[in-house]
């Protein structure tokens, strides 16, 4: 239900614009993200984009989630 | 796809599991608020390669739209001017003895939309129609919706009107820690795009419970489960942000703003639980004019639950549905008796589809 997508804003339109999502496009209103343009990326939900996503923290994370050691797969034992 | 791809690296995903399970000593319960989550926890089987228990909560809006919302929507959109509009994942929600999709198999005029402005476009384009929107979903779908109202209202759509059923995640949690016992919460992340997770930190401060905002692929559960744990293990009860990409701790203010001019917060049932307050959002008094329930005087309907169904325990996260006779033998995704079984996000249906068989007991 809470469903949210993210794709990158292709065209801006006023409160409305276009998304690509994998090569799906699709209009969303952008109302709720004023500041977001063609290239961002945003979360769509219903039809909404609710969130712009933030470059760094996503990396961050990555960062975060890389630095967890390796070592042989134990997941089966 | 950027932004998903990379959260569902097997790897990183094996990193994790490990790092879970050197961390945690104890089977702490951790419970997710969002059926999106527990789709995803189920469907990867997460909950079985970690040794913490995942208690799946009331996530699923669909699930927990009381029985005589759904009773309303079944007798407005038995009218001939109605076009009743929805989400796909309402239709085969039961009310008491039938669904929205066997109302439209007998003639009634139901629509399934994407966005709620498809239903405002529609009343727009049918003048001599009156267009329901049924309004349903948790804090990430109420600015959707409020979008909806406020341009039917500016457009003067006054044949465009809304039947609401919608639910605010915090109050729940907090019912859910005056009558269960669970350890910490992963906090769902689109809620809190929309809403921040101010509100939770009184929540994490009251009830001694880390709460960790949490995103929706497989790495972002692992992850958010292992901050969780980590808190647990070091005796902290603090709101973390697992989401950080898309969640800022005010949240989406614009969005805000639309929900606080269309709606009111009240009380609300939620089916299979009970009455909670301050848990749901109704039109507010100046926009009453588009709301269904009055237009269509719906308000008194009289309601009856399937007796063997248990959802009420499962959306509460004290019984699985391993533990309903009914399950996957009388209610099933094609023939569901109770909610949690029709959307896809509910628990019933998420097990389901996980192929998650019930052992009978000897």
């Amino acid at each position: 239900m809470c469903l949210g997508v993210p794709g990158r804003i292709v065209a801006r339109d006023g409160e409305m614009g276009t998304v690509d999502f994998d090569g799906l496009r699709r209009e969303a209103c952008l109302s709720y993200t004023p500041e977001a343009g063609p290239g961002d990326y945003v979360i769509v939900h219903v039809g909404f984009a609710i969130s712009v996503l933030d470059e760094d923290e996503a990396l961050r994370t990555l960062a975060v989630l890389r630095a967890i050691p390796g070592g042989l797969d134990e997941i089966s034992r | 796809m950027r932004y998903l791809d990379e959260y569902r690296n097997p790897e990183l995903a094996r990193r994790l599991v490990r790092e879970i399970r050197a961390t945690a000593t104890r089977p702490w319960s951790i419970m997710e608020v969002c059926g999106g989550q527990t789709h995803t926890i189920v469907r990867q089987g997460i909950d079985e390669l970690i040794p913490v228990r995942m208690v799946h909560g009331p996530g699923c809006p669909v699930c927990v739209t009381p029985l005589a919302t759904i009773d309303r929507a079944l007798a407005i959109a038995a009218r001939p001017e109605v076009i009743f509009t929805s989400f796909g994942d309402m239709l085969r929600v039961p009310g008491s003895g039938a669904d929205l999709l066997s109302a439209k198999a007998r003639g009634a005029d139901v629509r399934v939309v994407y966005s709620p402005l498809d239903a405002v476009r529609m009343a727009a384009a049918n003048p001599d129609r009156q267009v329901v929107f049924f309004a349903v979903g948790f804090e990430t779908t109420a600015p959707a919706n409020a979008m909806a109202v406020l341009r039917a209202d500016a457009e003067h759509l006054d044949n465009f009107s809304v039947l609401v059923s919608h639910v605010l995640v915090p109050p729940a949690m907090a019912a859910i820690m005056e009558s269960a016992s669970v350890d910490a919460f992963l906090a769902a992340g689109h809620v809190c795009a929309v809403m921040g997770w101010t509100e939770y930190e009184p929540l994490a401060a009251r009830y001694r419970v880390p709460i960790v905002v949490t995103g929706f692929e497989p790495l972002d559960l692992l992850e958010g489960i292992l901050m969780a744990v980590r808190q647990l293990e070091e005796g902290r009860f603090t709101v973390e942000n697992q989401y950080a990409r898309a969640v800022r701790r005010t949240g989406n203010t614009f969005a805000q703003d639309a929900v606080r001019r269309v709606f009111r917060v009240s009380d609300q049932t939620w089916r299979g639980i009970g009455e909670i307050p301050a848990s749901g959002l109704v039109l507010a008094p100046q926009y009453a004019r588009h709301d269904a329930t009055l237009r269509f005087g719906v308000g008194d309907v009289s309601t009856s639950e399937h007796p063997e169904c248990i959802a009420g325990e499962i959306l509460r996260g004290t019984r699985t549905p391993l533990d309903c006779a009914a399950y996957g033998t009388l209610c099933t995704p094609r023939r569901p008796l109770g909610a949690p079984m029709v959307s896809a996000e509910g628990t019933c249906a998420a097990f389901h589809n996980a192929g998650r068989i019930r052992q009978e007991t000897p």
